[in-house]
Parts: structure tokens; sequence; C-alpha cells
């Protein structure tokens, strides 16, 4: 227990409470460890606004999901109505709902820029692995979040969406069909699984989202925040003034408090003009079709889902059963890889190249369809381990080889063929791009070990590079 | 590396271009009537002459039509059949099984039917402004009547009256048939100008209709992008006079 304090009879009453409560709960301390005295390296740049516009765009979500759940129904013959309802009757309701999908979007957008920060600066990094996988776990809940939020307005997009995916599990060997089953309780998407998706939607995922959120900052302030120098500030040779503050770091608060406050007015100013002049944001926000109430008997000709789950849409579908061949060719050539190149005691490699074969022999037996749930799945979670893939000698891209700069664009610019091609209705060249960017992008995090350790870095200075404003 | 990027490009061109050539003919422009009361008013009356027959409005309240200048006497008097209170909702009377069975389908609602379809091709207003002038008569089809844009429409002409009755004039070249032009069969009470206007009007309506919160919406966004762009300033300076003393 702390000890406890006592304080002059003569102080404020301001003073006293703040005391009384400091003997009881570490108010002070807390704000002290997280904000007026949590140091932040100064030089920060554009991308570290994305942290901080996260949980903006988090709060917005829950305070308009709020609102939005007084008034919707969640039943398969109200929900369309009950949208509809809050978009006309409900006073503002427009406006609440405006917000509340316009921010789902806004939250991918945030999301991805803050996801792209830490893959080029290396925050994944020694001591920074915790902060990191806590983050790709937050990704992964937001997925969930956002796709079964997506089945709420119950119009035809929603409807088909939903069915398209929950089938995917169904290509699970031997458990699928009664795991679809289990997701759906029902042999369609019907109301139990509006029921369902609703309760997880608004309950159960962002539970999990805040704890998440909470355990994301706790791992942060324990470790530090990185910068785009990739220089520790607070390392043991990093220097420090007299009272041991980091020379190269600024309280958070006030100075990347107003920051931020900057950071969110820019954010605001985006975010208006889409709800209050494009609200749709060309079909893309919100699809047309999903102005059509659910019909389980009208399939629609085009179903996609919505844009910020295309690029991984676009490796599932690129997962065709001729694919299959260069998959296993490329599990083979890995096990040859580990056979002959490396060093590994016999019995290890007896072991990779027996795994290899079996699951060659999986992946020719079982439809393509399941291996494409599988690359979908993958291309997530393959980021959990992206801070041991890493074998770079350096955190930031400012002082790894030139190339590396251009790979990284190779594989942004490749991310977004992908997103873009999820869009699209399948076609003939479309799949030939898809499958040659599913392999990219899972070369580039499998072959990492490998490549990130070529070539010349540059020499990292001491200190973060800053120019006063 | 500038090759690889060069050449995914190209392949993303492609499979844009292969997109944009195969959908369907080509919409005609809907004119803008948002923001004309007389025109959205004379919407809503065809709407409500022709329209609310087969097709309800069911999230659509009559006491809504306020917005575009009506008062509520004018509702109740010219708008309303006598059973509904003008905080009714659009529906129609049609009885669904009937309906099921004269156009094979039921006929969907309208309320938001200018933002479902929306496409490639335009805005929903413009899907449905050359929906509505592209009828012809067609004695194959059940109805009698078929539509370029819509081929085998369960939908007859509803508004043929005004329009009259015109003929599609089709060529065969290689094969595939050609639309060439209108012949008009009998003269409506409207002549084409006319005509294109009611359309404009009732589907400025709809559109209108779709999201009646639209022109508030938009006029109400000037003015929070003004306040966001005076907060941004002062944020902006908020900010550099606490940065100027970090060195």
């Amino acid at each position: 227990m702390a000890e406890f304090k006592e304080i002059s009879p003569n102080a404020s009453a301001g003073e006293k409470l703040l005391n009384w409560v400091d003997n009881r709960f570490p108010a002070s301390k807390m704000y002290k460890e997280h904000l007026s005295e949590y140091y932040a390296p100064k030089n920060f740049n554009f991308f570290y606004f994305f942290g901080s516009l996260a949980m903006l765009v988090l709060v917005i979500q829950i305070v308009t999901g709020i609102f939005l759940v007084m008034h919707y129904k969640p039943d398969a013959a109200l929900a369309f109505a009950s949208v509809e309802y809050i978009m006309r009757d409900v006073p503002w309701g427009w406006l609440i709902r405006y917000m509340h999908s316009t921010g789902a979007s806004a939250f991918f957008i945030v999301v991805y820029m803050h996801m792209f920060r830490g893959l080029i600066y290396g925050s994944y990094r020694q001591p920074r692995e915790l902060v990191w996988v806590f983050g790709c776990a937050i990704f992964l809940a937001l997925m969930a979040e956002a796709f079964m939020g997506y089945l709420l307005p119950w119009g035809q997009m929603s409807y088909w969406g939903a069915q398209v995916i929950v089938n995917l599990f169904a290509a699970v060997p031997f458990i699928g069909p009664d795991l679809a089953l289990l997701i759906r309780g029902d042999y369609v998407v019907g109301d139990a699984t509006l029921n369902r998706f609703f309760s997880f939607h608004v309950i159960a995922v962002p539970l999990v989202l805040l704890g998440l959120v909470v355990a994301h900052i706790i791992a942060l302030h324990e470790v530090g925040s990185n910068n785009p120098d990739g220089v520790e500030i607070k390392g043991p040779n990093a220097p420090k003034d007299a009272n041991g503050h980091p020379l190269d770091g600024v309280p958070f608060h006030p100075y990347y408090t107003v920051h931020d406050i900057l950071g969110v007015s820019g954010f605001l100013l985006v975010f208006s003009a889409v709800i209050f002049f494009a609200p749709e944001f060309g079909g893309y926000f919100l699809e047309y079709n999903n102005f059509i109430p659910a019909d389980p008997l009208k399939t629609p000709l085009h179903i996609a889902p919505v844009w910020y789950f295309t690029p991984f849409y676009s490796m599932l579908r690129a997962i065709t059963s001729e694919m299959m061949y260069v998959l296993i060719a490329c599990v083979l050539a890995g096990a040859y890889f580990g056979a002959v190149k490396t060093n590994l005691p016999k019995i290890v490699k007896a072991g990779v190249v027996g795994a290899a074969v079996f699951v060659s022999l999986l992946m020719l037996s079982i439809d393509a369809k399941f291996w494409g749930v599988v690359v979908m799945g993958g291309a997530v979670v393959i980021l959990f381990f992206l801070p041991w893939l890493d074998n770079c000698a350096v955190k930031s891209i400012r002082y790894r080889p030139d190339w590396h700069k251009y790979l990284y664009a190779v594989f942004v610019v490749n991310f977004l063929i992908l997103g873009y091609l999820g869009v699209q209705p399948p076609s003939a060249i479309g799949e030939r791009v898809s499958q040659v960017g599913s392999l990219f992008y899972f070369g580039f995090f499998l072959l990492m070990p490998i490549w990130s350790r070529i070539g010349e870095t540059k020499p990292v200075p001491d200190r973060v590079t800053f120019t006063p404003h | 590396m500038k090759k690889i990027i060069l050449s995914l490009a190209l392949a993303l061109g492609v499979v844009a271009g292969a997109q944009a050539s195969s959908d369907g003919m080509a919409w005609d422009k809907a004119p803008n009537k948002l923001n004309d009361m007389g025109a959205l008013q004379n919407g809503a009356k065809i709407f409500v002459n022709h329209c609310l027959n087969c097709h309800s409005a069911a999230f659509m309240r009559y006491n809504r039509l306020k917005d575009i200048g009506l008062t509520e006497q004018q509702i109740k008097d010219n708008l309303l059949f006598t059973t509904e209170k003008v905080g009714d909702t659009m529906k129609s009377n049609i009885d669904p099984k009937q309906a099921k069975e004269w156009f094979g389908a039921l006929p969907p609602d309208l309320t938001v039917i200018a933002r479902s379809r929306a496409g490639h091709n335009g805005t929903g207003a413009d899907y449905l402004y050359t929906y509505m002038r592209t009828f012809y008569r067609d004695e194959t089809k059940p109805t009698g009547w078929n539509n370029l844009l819509f081929p085998n429409v369960g939908m007859p002409h509803v508004l043929w009256e005004l329009q009259g009755e015109r003929r599609a004039i089709f060529e065969t070249h290689d094969g595939q048939q050609v639309f060439k032009g209108w012949e008009q069969i009998k003269p409506g009470t409207m002549n084409e100008q006319e005509y294109d206007q009611a359309v404009g009007d009732l589907v400025g309506y709809l559109q209108w209709m779709g999201e009646p919160a639209q022109t508030t919406r938009t006029r109400l966004g000037v003015f929070v992008l003004l306040f966001l762009a005076g907060f941004m300033f002062i944020a902006w300076r908020l900010n550099a006079s606490y940065w100027k003393d970090v060195k």
C-alpha cells in the first residue's frame, strides 16, 4: 500500500480533495504517468496523428452507436424500416447514422495509416512487440466488428455479403457445415443471424476492443513511443536533463495534446465533408444495393464486400484450384530450401520435408475454396509475426537501404491494387493480377527474415532529427 | 521497380476498361430539381396519382411533404385518400397477391428507389429519368409494353396517357439488335418536351424522397466546414505557441 499523505490544513479545498482521492486511488499518479510526465519523442510527423485519431473514431462509433441502438430494431422484418425511420423521423437521426457509417470507413482509413506508420518506422521492433501484437488483435476485432455491423441495415449487400462470408466457413473440412450453421443459427442468413450479429456488434466485440485498446496503450506507455528515426529516447545512453527526463522527448501533455487537437481539426474537416456532402461516397461507404431490402430469393449480380475488406477478399478469390499448384510448389521449394541450404539438425530437416509433403497432400485433396479462406485469414494473422520476421539492423525506413523503400512502396501499391480488384467483378486478367499480388504479399512477409538482412544500412544518429517549428 | 508499378497500373487500367464497357446502355442525365419546390410538388402529384396505385413508399410520411412547401391542408385536400391521416406513411392499396399475379413480382417500394438505382452509369435519378422515358409498345410481352433500359420489365407504361404510345425501331447488326429510334404510334396529352419536363419533376421528387434531409444536410455542411476551418486555424496557432519553446 502506498504511503498515506497528510496535507497542510491551510491547503485549498481542491488540493484537499485531490489528496483525499490520491490516498485512495492513483489519480495524480496516473495523470503523471500517462499525460503530464509521459515523455514522447519530439520528432513525431504526420503519420503519428493516426493513433489518437483512431481513439477519436472509436469514441465517435461508440457514442453514435448508443444513439442508433435506441431506435434500431434487430428484427429481420423491421430492421430495414427502422434504419429508414432513423434517417427520416428521428430528429438528427440522419446525422447520427451518417456519422456511424462514415465512421466505420474512417476507422479503417485511420487504422491502415497507423499500421503503415508502424511498418515503415519499425515500431513493432524490440521492445515494442506486444504493442504491435495488441494492435493486430485490435485490427482483427475491428474486422469482426465491421463485418457484423454491416449486416444490421439488412439491405441486399448486408444480407448477401454475410451469406457469402459465412458460407466460407462451411469450406472447413469435417466441421465446416456445422460451423456455418452455428454462426448463422439457421440454414440461411436470417432473423437468428441478425440477432446474434447485433449482440456481438453492440456488446461482445466492443468490450474486447476496449480491453485491447487499454492493453495497447499500457504496453506503449511501458516501453515508450518509437519515432520516425527509430532512436530510443529513453535508453540508458540517451541524453537526459538534470531531472532524468529525455532531452529528445516532450511531455505528452500539453505538447502532444495541442498537437493532436490540430490533427483532430484536420480529420474532422475531412470527416464532416464526407458526412455532409458525400455520405455514400460514390457507393463505397454506403453501397447502392444496400438501399434494397434484403431478399433471400434474389441474389445480386455482383456481391462485393465493403472497400476495407477488399484486399483480403481479393486474396481469397485468387486461390483457384489452378493456383493451388503454385502454392504447393512454394511449399515444396520452402522445404527444399530448409533441407539443403540450412544447418538444421537432420531430424528437424526430415520433419520439415515430411510436413511439407503432408501439407502438399492436404492441399491436393481439400477444395481450393478452403485454402482461399486459409490465405485470407493468414494474410491478417501473418501481421502478428512481423516483429520476429524483420531482421534488419535498423528500425526506421530512413536508415534502411534505399531499395527497401522501393520494396515498401511496391507493397503499398500491391495492397491498393488488391483492394481495387476486390471491388470489381471477377475477370480473367483480374484473377491473374490478384494471384501475383497475393504471392507478393505473402512473399514480402515470409521472405522478410532473408531480404531484410541484405543491403547496407545507413548510420543511425544518436539524437532524433528535429527542426524547431 | 518503376516497370513493375507501370505494368501493374497498366493491368489495372485494362481491368477497369473491361469493366466500364460491360454496363449496358448509357443513362440520360436527369435535371437537378432538388431546389425547385414547384417541380417537386408537381412530381409529388404525379407520384401520388400514378405510382402510388401499385407501389408504396412505406417509409415516407405524407406530412413530410411540408418540407417541399405544401401545407398540411393542401396535403389533405389533394394527395390523401379519405381514410388516411396526414401522419401516415405512403402505402399503396394494391393486394400483394393480385400484384404478383398481374406483374409477376411485387412492385418494389419506392421510398429509397433513387438511392438504390445508382451505378457506374450515373445517379439513381439518371437511371429513373432514362427508364421512365424509354417505354415502348411490344405486343410479345404480357403487359404489351417493354423498356429499353430494363428489357422484359414487369411494369407496364403507367404514364402512357401523357407520353402516348411509341414503337422502338431496331436494326440488326452482326446478329445484334441495335436501337435506332422511336416511332410515335398514338400521340399523348403532352409533347416530348412537356413529357420530359414531367418525368424530370417526378424523378426530382423520387430523389428528394430518397433522403428528405439532403438539402438540410448540405446547407448545414457549409456552416460546419466553416466552423471547423476556424477551429483548425485556432488549433494551429495554439499548437505553434506551445511548440515554439521546443528546441
